[in-house]
């Protein structure tokens, strides 16, 4: 069947009630939701739903582990902002999701895992690979349904892709019994329309609120914004930024938020907390006001929250009303959509004269500049933030860049600058290693004309290096950058900060990548002195398929500025002032 | 401070884990939980005491609201309402001091509900202290008790006004109002008065 008369005679069903199998419900509902792309396993307890997959437009990615089929669900949702679908069995299948599930829980990604489990009548017998999926996954999802009958399948699945689209997004799972998928029902797509959607009844944005946030704007002589994921989410990229223009207000951004606010924006600060320039967290110290949008005070933000901003007054303008008051006290809180809540403020914020703070921040900015290894001559030693450095300016900052956890992932933040939303993909908030290779492969899926890069270390590359396989199998272009000090880098850094160097455990051994590579089929290259760099970005970028980048760096560098965990923000570790350049015994 | 969080709920499986896991990720212990039909179709009401700070009163209601299942909270906290709880208590009991009971019984107004020859069962209603009043009096007296059950508290506000009547109004319960602009400064007017 052309792909054609497939997705007609799949559509068919959605308009007409017909009766299905469950497994064929489970498909149909999904192509209803607009589901093109899903990433998974198959097992006993899910194979009636993989026997009917066939008969729908939709395109199967058969991933290397379950954790994968969740990290590229969650890629693709990020890259895309529809809603990332994962299917895997009953028992180890559903348990390997957890991490990815619990990824996007933190990171409020919408996405919905779709689990088999065993036969009604023999759950909670401890029947061959069952466990108690909706048990496990409970606190690290949004909601979860089991289901376990087939008439109840379509207005479960619906149920679940409202509630991960809707309000603060997140994870839903659906646990469908094995009898469920194989039993038939009547389908009615349309009657299996869930309830309408009930906004969270403590939302409350009232005039007095928006006017005391104008008047506090006003009247404010040092103020900063700080721009999280929520702007993204909320789509308010238009409405942050005349906020920031008409009023002469800088901007600092989360980890998170990296993408929503021009990078190349005169009142871009960079990103703030632990790894953020000293400029921005000096800033946000010094402010009179805090303009908190889409974002929620976490500790890598604030450091210690005792002594956060003590001379600042906050405006918390978030979605969720549970984050208000939560890390640090909101003097106004407007709790409602991000986007909606500017375009109420904008009207009532007139022109401000922000010149003498944009200047004192800007001095601070100078001083920096010195410290940065990007500014130091080339002494033919590879560091990652050259790498880093020379692929934001190769690639045109134009690239969809999945980066993993580590010190790579803070360099990536520093020296790549994201100029739109949807450019940086990276887990921040559970800081699941092991990310980056399936979150990008779930992003290519979604962007099928993006450049899209891989940046990982080797630690982290090799927790899910099975994706590679996947890679090829899929016949996709994906570019990897492997960061590579043999170490496991952002661990080696505490123990050298706060440890006494005791390298405890950190030290890795790698297969050599470009040979593993090799074994996939994949090109592959190592570069050893930033000379190489670009003519190695640039051969990764022209050739067809995937290419694999070894980049072999400074193994004892580390990322700074840092605030160790529980300091003030203004108690940063700084780079070293001496020549970090200099020769020492350890280096090639 | 003792929080009263009162609440109506789906009536389906697994709905009080969810209310319960929120409560245990927070490592806050549940004082006393009652769950029954309300008077609204399908939704079970229920009553969960717990300790904790005064500000984790918004985030839990919050958080509560953020549940699937949960249609409707209301933190009762110091609001003015009347507050129940049920005890059944089998003491052991013979034909000689039966009597000293039945007049501790009444003293109480609880109602004894079955008696043999060795033991009797007493049902008593009230607040928390009176409960814990019998409790006491009858082990100062000597009295073994076999078997205690309690409830766990019931609580409804007082007045004609129910928090989703309020709502509806376009009001907020009592408290919420100022929780957002002024936090800290939100301080709950009114004293429960108990009329018996």
């Amino acid at each position: 069947m052309g792909s054609e008369a497939k997705s007609q005679a799949s559509n068919a069903h959605l308009t007409t009630p017909t009766r299905l199998t469950g497994a064929e419900i489970l498909w149909a509902t999904l192509v209803g939701e607009g589901v093109t792309d899903v990433f998974g396993y198959p097992g006993g307890a899910i194979l009636p739903a993989y026997d009917a997959l066939r008969k729908f437009p939709i395109r199967h990615v058969l991933v290397r582990h379950e954790q994968g089929a969740a990290h590229m669900a969650d890629g693709y949702a990020r890259a895309s902002g529809k809603v990332g679908v994962a299917v895997a069995t009953s028992g180890p299948g559903a348990t390997n999701l957890v991490t990815g599930i619990a990824t996007a829980m933190l990171d409020s990604i919408p996405m919905v895992c779709i689990t088999g489990n065993v036969s009604s009548k023999v759950l909670g017998t401890d029947a061959f690979q069952e466990v108690d999926i909706t048990g496990v996954t409970l606190p690290v999802t949004k909601h979860n349904f089991l289901v376990s009958r087939a008439e109840d399948l379509a207005a479960a699945l619906r149920h679940a892709f409202q509630i991960a689209r809707s309000g603060r997004p997140g994870p839903v799972l659906v646990d469908i019994t094995k009898d469920a998928q194989q039993a038939t029902a009547i389908f009615d797509f349309e009657a299996a329309k869930p309830r309408p959607y009930r906004p969270h009844p403590m939302l409350s944005v009232k005039e007095s609120g928006l006017e005391q946030a104008a008047q506090l704007i006003r009247e404010a002589k040092r103020p900063v914004i700080l721009a999280g994921h929520g702007v993204i989410e909320s789509c308010a990229m238009e409405q942050v930024r005349t906020l920031a223009e008409r009023a002469e207000i800088p901007v600092g951004l989360t980890l998170l938020g990296l993408g929503g606010f021009p990078a190349s924006h005169p009142l871009n600060l960079g990103m703030m907390g632990m790894h953020g320039e000293a400029w921005v967290n000096h800033a946000i110290q010094e402010a009179d006001l805090l303009i908190a949008c889409g974002m929620r005070f976490d500790d890598r933000v604030t450091g210690s929250t005792s002594t956060y901003a003590l001379k600042a007054k906050k405006i918390h303008i978030e979605v969720d009303p549970a984050e208000i008051n939560k890390n640090i006290k909101a003097d106004v809180a407007l709790v409602g959509d991000l986007a909606e809540v500017l375009e109420q403020l904008l009207p009532r914020i007139s022109g401000r004269d922000g010149s003498a703070w944009l200047k004192t921040i800007a001095s601070m900015k100078g001083e920096v500049a010195v410290r940065d290894i990007k500014n130091l001559p080339d002494s033919g030693h590879l560091y990652a933030a050259h790498v880093m450095h020379d692929l934001w300016r190769i690639t045109g900052g134009d690239a969809i860049v999945v980066t993993d956890v580590g010190q790579h992932q803070m360099w990536e933040a520093q020296y790549f600058h994201h100029e739109k939303p949807r450019t940086l993909i990276t887990s921040g908030g559970l800081g699941t290693m092991g990310f980056a290779l399936p979150a990008a492969i779930g992003a290519k899926m979604a962007c099928r004309d993006k450049e899209v890069w891989v940046i990982a270390g080797d630690g982290g590359f090799q927790m899910t290096a099975a994706e590679l396989a996947t890679i090829v199998q899929e016949k996709i272009k994906i570019n990897i950058a492997i960061i590579n000090n043999g170490y496991l880098g952002m661990v080696r850094q505490w123990q050298e900060f706060f440890y006494e160097r005791n390298y405890e455990a950190t030290p890795l051994v790698s297969p050599d990548f470009v040979k593993l590579a090799d074994a996939h089929g994949i090109a592959a290259r190592a570069v050893h002195t930033r000379g190489e760099v670009e003519d190695a970005v640039n051969e990764a970028r022209s050739t067809p398929g995937p290419f694999l980048l070894n980049f072999m760096v400074e193994k004892e560098d580390s990322v700074y500025p840092m605030i160790p965990a529980g300091n003030a923000l203004h108690e940063m570790i700084r780079r070293p002032g001496r020549d970090p350049l200099e020769e020492r015994a350890d280096d090639r | 401070m003792l929080h009263t969080f009162v609440a109506y709920v789906e009536d389906l499986p697994g709905v009080l884990t969810r209310v319960a896991s929120l409560f245990r990720r927070l490592n806050i212990n549940i004082n006393s939980l009652t769950v029954g039909r309300s008077e609204r179709e399908g939704l079970s009401r229920l009553t969960l005491v717990c300790e904790a700070s005064a500000e984790a009163g918004h985030r839990i209601r919050a958080s509560l609201f953020k549940l699937e299942n949960v249609v409707d909270v209301d933190d009762i906290a110091q609001a003015p309402a009347v507050t129940r709880e049920l005890a059944l208590i089998k003491v052991a009991a013979s034909a000689q001091n039966r009597s000293q009971i039945f007049d501790l019984v009444d003293v109480f107004r609880a109602r004894i509900v079955d008696l043999t020859s060795e033991s009797l069962m007493i049902e008593l209603t009230g607040v928390e202290s009176k409960i814990e009043g019998l409790i006491e009096i009858l082990r100062e007296a000597d009295t073994k008790i076999l078997e205690l059950c309690r409830s766990g508290k019931m609580t409804m506000r007082r007045g004609h006004h129910t928090s989703s009547v309020l709502k509806a109004m376009g009001a907020q319960p009592e408290g919420d109002a100022e929780e957002y602009d002024a936090p800290g400064k939100a301080t709950r007017k009114g004293k429960a008065i108990e009329l018996e």
